[in-house]
């Protein structure tokens, strides 16, 4: 599946749009970390949460239940909160 | 993730300066809320070279540099949305590798609550006799050790994990604005298993078996009127200075004043802040020692009355001196703005050089760096504009 990484993690991807794998968040997250090394750990926290002001949508629906089933054709955005100033 | 910099200057090998004598230069390293900065200057400390900023927009807690050899760095950072983590550069920030395995807490154990480190907030390099070694102190409380110079970090069961320990540190929501810190984590330079470190809140703790086990090190202290002083809890050191020429003495500021301790001797902090100016108070965040002379010691005094601005009261800085180890003080404000300048100096923003006559760094919140030379009896800027500083550390390179 496609999945869209916000600017402040293209220092690990070097690029907006990747491929990754999964049949749930929680596994493409580690699939992620796989291929770039340390990017989980700065969305997802030691006991399995997203952290608070990252934010993640499955095909344009926002979830923090990293337990969510993916399909391979899902398309994933993972989002830096949008708010303050 | 790797990052590199772009040095101002070539910096070429370089081994840690240990005493005055074998240094030809110092690099003082600024951590703020947006970057890191190095400053560099030789001997004179005339004239400072600016290098960075490094990391832009990642909050650095702290950045350390290893007296063991001289040119590991380490960087405690993250950024407003992503979590923390810890950046390493063995060629004194020219580039930079990411940690593999950064801070982070184990799994539920003992029944208490899975906790996520916000942030790391403080670095100490271990003992001189274990190179690698470096301890890590962070938001909310934990303490954590690396032996492969920062590369992966293990928590410490015996403090992180247990449930006296997380009771006296309450939840992450029981902290401060900023977030609940472990700080002063110190390495006894004669003993290598005698470490100590304190928590903003919960207490001054120590343990000479190398972190296995932990007695407390709070009698003396003082906590808020009316509060149970027996109750940790209510004990916030806000940072613990070891004497490096008599590492028997203790100096602490404390959200309650200034103390010191002494070994041997019955291991009680005695409170030498009573001796300031009443109008100023004893009230701060840094503390500072001598790196010869364990009788002198420097505090930057804040406004701890009413809610507690943490200001430079009457908004006229001055740093205040002890030459003998608190029985009285000295201010210390030649060349600082004489008004009208409401600084806040954080815990890890002042620190003393190693050098035969040496000068104090310090940082404030307004983003400027100042050094007072001659042991701070003169004050002069070296940087304006940085963004919130929140930790000056100077180091002497050979």
């Amino acid at each position: 599946m496609q999945v869209l990484i916000p600017g402040a993690l293209r220092s690990y991807t070097h690029k907006s749009l990747i491929d990754a794998e999964g049949d749930s968040l929680l596994e493409l997250f580690a699939d992620l970390d796989r291929r770039y090394p340390g990017l989980r750990f700065r969305v997802v926290d030691e006991q399995d949460r997203l952290r608070p002001n990252m934010r993640v949508f499955v095909n344009g629906l926002g979830t923090r239940d990293l337990d969510h089933g993916l399909q391979s054709n899902d398309f994933v955005a993972i989002v830096q909160a949008l708010s303050g100033g | 993730m790797s990052q590199s910099a772009a040095p101002t200057r070539t910096l070429k090998k370089a081994i840690a300066g240990r005493d005055a004598s074998t240094a030809s230069r110092l690099v003082v390293m600024v951590a703020t809320r947006k970057g890191a900065w190095l400053f560099h200057a030789d001997l004179k400390r005339r004239t400072w070279t600016t290098e960075g900023p490094h990391f832009l927009g990642h909050t650095i807690s702290h950045l350390r540099l290893d007296p063991r050899d001289g040119r590991t760095l380490l960087a405690a950072a993250k950024t407003g949305h992503l979590g923390p983590t810890i950046f390493r550069s063995t060629n004194l920030g020219k580039t930079w590798k990411e940690a593999q395995q950064p801070p982070a807490f184990a799994k539920p154990a003992n029944d208490l609550p899975g906790r996520s480190v916000d942030h790391t907030f403080w670095l100490t390099p271990g003992h001189a006799s274990e190179p690698g070694s470096w301890y890590a102190g962070t938001s909310p409380q934990g303490l954590f050790h690396s032996k492969d110079g920062g590369v992966n970090w293990v928590p410490l069961p015996s403090v992180n994990d247990n449930a006296q320990f997380r009771e006296w540190m309450g939840s992450a929501q029981d902290g401060t604005p900023d977030g609940p810190k472990l700080h002063s984590i110190i390495v006894d330079p004669r003993d290598a298993a005698h470490l100590l470190f304190a928590m903003s809140s919960g207490g001054v703790h120590e343990s000479f078996d190398s972190g296995l086990s932990w007695a407390t090190l709070t009698e003396g202290m003082e906590v808020v009127g009316g509060l149970d002083a027996s109750i940790l809890t209510f004990h916030d050191p806000h940072c613990v200075r070891m004497c490096p020429s008599e590492p028997g003495r203790l100096y602490q500021q404390n959200h309650c004043g200034i103390y010191r301790l002494d070994r041997p001797g019955g291991g009680t902090w005695q409170r030498i802040g009573r001796k300031m100016p009443r109008r100023v108070g004893d009230i701060g965040f840094p503390m500072v020692v001598h790196p010869r002379d364990a009788d002198a010691a420097w505090v930057f005094p804040m406004d701890g009355t009413d809610v507690w601005p943490r200001t430079s009261p009457g908004g006229h800085p001055a740093a205040y001196v002890t030459r003998n180890a608190g029985k009285s003080w000295q201010r210390l404000d030649e060349g600082l703005p004489a008004s009208q300048a409401w600084w806040t100096v954080k815990r890890q923003a002042m620190t003393a050089d190693a050098q035969p006559v040496p000068a104090l760094y310090l940082g404030t919140t307004s983003g400027e760096l100042w050094i007072g030379r001659d042991e701070g009896a003169r004050w002069s800027n070296i940087a304006r504009h940085l963004p919130e500083i929140y930790a000056v550390e100077v180091a002497q390179l050979a």
